[in-house]
């Protein structure tokens, strides 16, 4: 009896202590890329919008990071912010007052590149994103989607995005793309095949209003 | 619709086939008539009668389950005679305790007022002595005639001096007397006051005490009934069952919103505690903890309910000894502090937690800090809020232990009127499969229409032929 009784507490324990493990991560990971060429340094204003979203819809447990398209965007170096915010609530509400005063910082000095390497972008974020490895991973683009890369710069090769949702924000429309808008929509269609092909989801929003459609799933 | 080639008999007279076919069904039909028929009806009596069975079983199921459900409702109404005839007892017994214990003190004070009062009456029966004897002596004197004897004058007049003012002293003596009389009454007063106010208490006590006994005689005429298991007391059990059964549910669902309310006011700080990103299961670990510090709260409240025997839904702690109930009075009432306490605190963070995170979103939407509105009433009232709510949820015990036992008596109820429409369901089924069967005897018959009519016409003239041999001999 007395055994009887050892064993069902045990068991009890196990199946409490089982029972309170995360069985599944529920936490989102973003990752913003801003492209700084000098057609599109005039349009960073409106990031700013876009990360101050983000900024109040992620959560606790939440990964955000930015960082700027330049002439050679894989790199460290061009991460301009980013952070995990914490699990309690008025910790990551301090987290997000400093990544925005970093992000206001980096928008009042921020200097044009003359080449725009999306694909060192994109590659950076895929690995930073992977490390982190968050339920739900993001990559926003917020550039016109125009790669002009420095002579020796390799970079069609294919990039694994599987699980990664990659959206492209704000594509402009450049003044080639008024003669033939073909090149526009060649443009994207390059990206998306690149996204597709690498298992990733590619979207294309130009009003910010729809990001939250997205966000929310 | 064309024939199959395998059906057409005659290749030129597809019509002539088709014709054909229907005489060899109609009659094959005619020929198959009788045992169609039995085979057609056997299948309707069949379900018919299996359907009864099935159902017949189901109201025997049904009566069970209403005896079960009678005794249950009987039982708990029972229990409930007892506890209350109980309860009458004690509170009798409370009275007799209080009031009348002190009746022998009572009637020792009472029988000293009667006796100050019986003394001090005798006290101002006592009447002034009576004039002296020889006032007798002394009238027979004064009625002897002076007739112009001066002696006999002054005798008389001296005897008459005299007699005046013994006159005199007696009537003094009387109203002496009088006053001491009326003094030593009005002494009486105050004790005759107290004796009235005793008895008029004793009476008030056993006016009580006769108002208790109507009462617990009426609850002995309803435990009599119960006893008998009447049905006037079944009645009444099950409508009180089923007012307690809307009655206490209703209280539970206000106190669900209580519980709400509550998790509302402590989900946000457990975030802080636990934190915001980890998950058990599909739940948020904060919004499972706040959970679980509430349901806490409403388990110690049941306990207290219980150790106070105001509950009876564990009749474990119920028959603990008195030593061990208040301790554990005590320690339901600590935890239940603490956490009422746990429950302000965390009531007290979530308004600054709120706070910031309006102000982060004020800042990250207009780019403006936003100045704290620096008010203490809203955080004063969500910290009451949060230490009164606990205590409030305690009380959920009564209702509950009524939803159990009227929930018995009520699921009872359903079940077996359920039993009943599922048993009429399946009567009217079997003999919806007899009348169809008997529809599809008629309809079997339609199709054979013709030959039945040939039938009828040769049975007619057999019947012609078997008469007329009788009618000749007649």
């Amino acid at each position: 009896m007395k055994k009887k009784s050892i064993v069902m507490i045990i068991f009890l324990i196990g199946a409490l202590l089982s029972g309170c493990s995360d069985t599944y991560s529920h936490s989102r990971g973003v990752y913003m890329l801003l492209d700084t060429s000098g057609t599109y340094k005039s349009e960073l204003n409106k990031a700013n919008a876009i990360i101050n979203y983000l900024l109040g819809t992620l959560q606790t447990g939440d990964f955000l990071g930015v960082a700027r398209i330049d002439t050679g965007s894989f790199s460290e170096q061009d991460i301009i912010a980013k952070a995990k915010f914490d699990r309690r609530p008025s910790v990551s509400n301090t987290q997000k007052r400093i990544f925005r005063e970093k992000m206001d910082q980096f928008l009042s000095s921020i200097k044009s590149s003359p080449f725009t390497d999306v694909n060192g972008g994109i590659l950076q974020a895929v690995e930073y994103l992977n490390e982190i490895n968050p339920a739900e991973k993001y990559i926003l683009i917020f550039s016109d989607l125009k790669e002009e890369l420095v002579k020796g710069y390799v970079r069609d090769f294919p990039i694994q995005m599987n699980g990664l949702i990659v959206v492209a924000l704000n594509v402009t429309k450049l003044q080639s793309d008024n003669i033939d808008p073909r090149e526009y929509l060649d443009r994207l269609d390059y990206w998306k095949n690149r996204v597709e092909q690498g298992g990733g989801k590619w979207q294309v929003v130009n009003d910010p209003e729809r990001l939250d459609e997205i966000m929310k799933g | 619709m064309p024939l199959p080639d395998f059906l057409i008999l005659f290749p030129d007279f597809p019509l002539l086939s088709f014709f054909v076919w229907i005489l060899l069904i109609v009659l094959m039909l005619y020929l198959a008539r009788f045992p169609a028929h039995r085979a057609i009806k056997l299948l309707g009596c069949s379900i018919r009668n299996g359907m009864r069975l099935i159902s017949k079983s189901i109201l025997l199921a049904e009566k069970r389950l209403a005896q079960r459900n009678k005794e249950v409702l009987l039982a708990a109404g029972r229990n409930a005679v007892e506890r209350l005839i109980e309860r009458e007892f004690y509170r009798v017994d409370a009275v007799v305790k209080r009031d009348l214990s002190g009746y022998p003190a009572l009637q020792l004070a009472l029988s000293d007022q009667v006796t100050r009062i019986e003394e001090d009456y005798q006290r101002s029966a006592e009447l002034p002595p009576p004039p002296p004897t020889w006032v007798n002596a002394v009238e027979a004197v004064a009625k002897i005639s002076s007739k112009g004897d001066i002696n006999v004058s002054n005798i008389l007049q001296e005897i008459h001096k005299t007699i005046d003012s013994q006159y005199r002293n007696t009537m003094e003596d009387y109203r002496k007397s009088m006053n001491e009389r009326h003094f030593i009454l009005r002494k009486m007063v105050p004790y005759w006051r107290k004796l009235t106010q005793k008895l008029d208490e004793v009476s008030k006590t056993i006016a009580g005490l006769k108002e208790r006994a109507g009462i617990i005689d009426n609850r002995m005429e309803e435990y009599e009934e119960i006893r008998a298991k009447t049905d006037k007391a079944e009645r009444i059990l099950s409508s009180s069952a089923m007012t307690q059964f809307f009655i206490s549910g209703l209280v539970l669902l206000i106190a669900i919103g209580g519980a709400i309310i509550n998790f509302n006011l402590i989900a946000l700080p457990m975030s802080e505690m636990v934190g915001g990103s980890s998950y058990i299961g599909q739940f948020k670990t904060s919004n499972v903890a706040a959970l679980v510090i509430i349901l806490v709260e409403a388990a110690m409240g049941l306990y207290l309910m219980e150790s106070l025997r105001i509950t009876n839904l564990f009749p474990v702690i119920g028959l603990m000894d008195d030593k061990m109930r208040i301790r554990m009075i005590w320690i339901t009432f600590g935890i239940l502090t603490i956490l009422a306490g746990v429950e302000s605190a965390l009531a007290f963070m979530r308004e600054g937690i709120a706070a910031d995170l309006q102000a982060l979103r004020h800042s990250l939407a207009n780019g403006e800090t936003l100045e704290p509105v620096n008010s203490w009433i809203p955080t004063a009232g969500q910290m009451v809020m949060g230490f009164i709510l606990p205590f409030a949820l305690t009380f959920v015990a009564i209702p509950l232990e009524s939803f159990v036992h009227a929930s018995r008596a009520v699921a009872g109820v359903v079940a077996a009127a359920a039993l009943r429409g599922f048993a009429f369901l399946l009567r009217l089924i079997g003999a919806v499969a007899y009348y169809a069967s008997e529809l599809m005897i008629k309809i079997y018959d339609l199709f054979i229409v013709p030959p039945l009519w040939i039938e009828k016409l040769i049975q007619g003239k057999d019947k012609e032929t078997e008469v007329s041999p009788q009618e000749e001999a007649t």
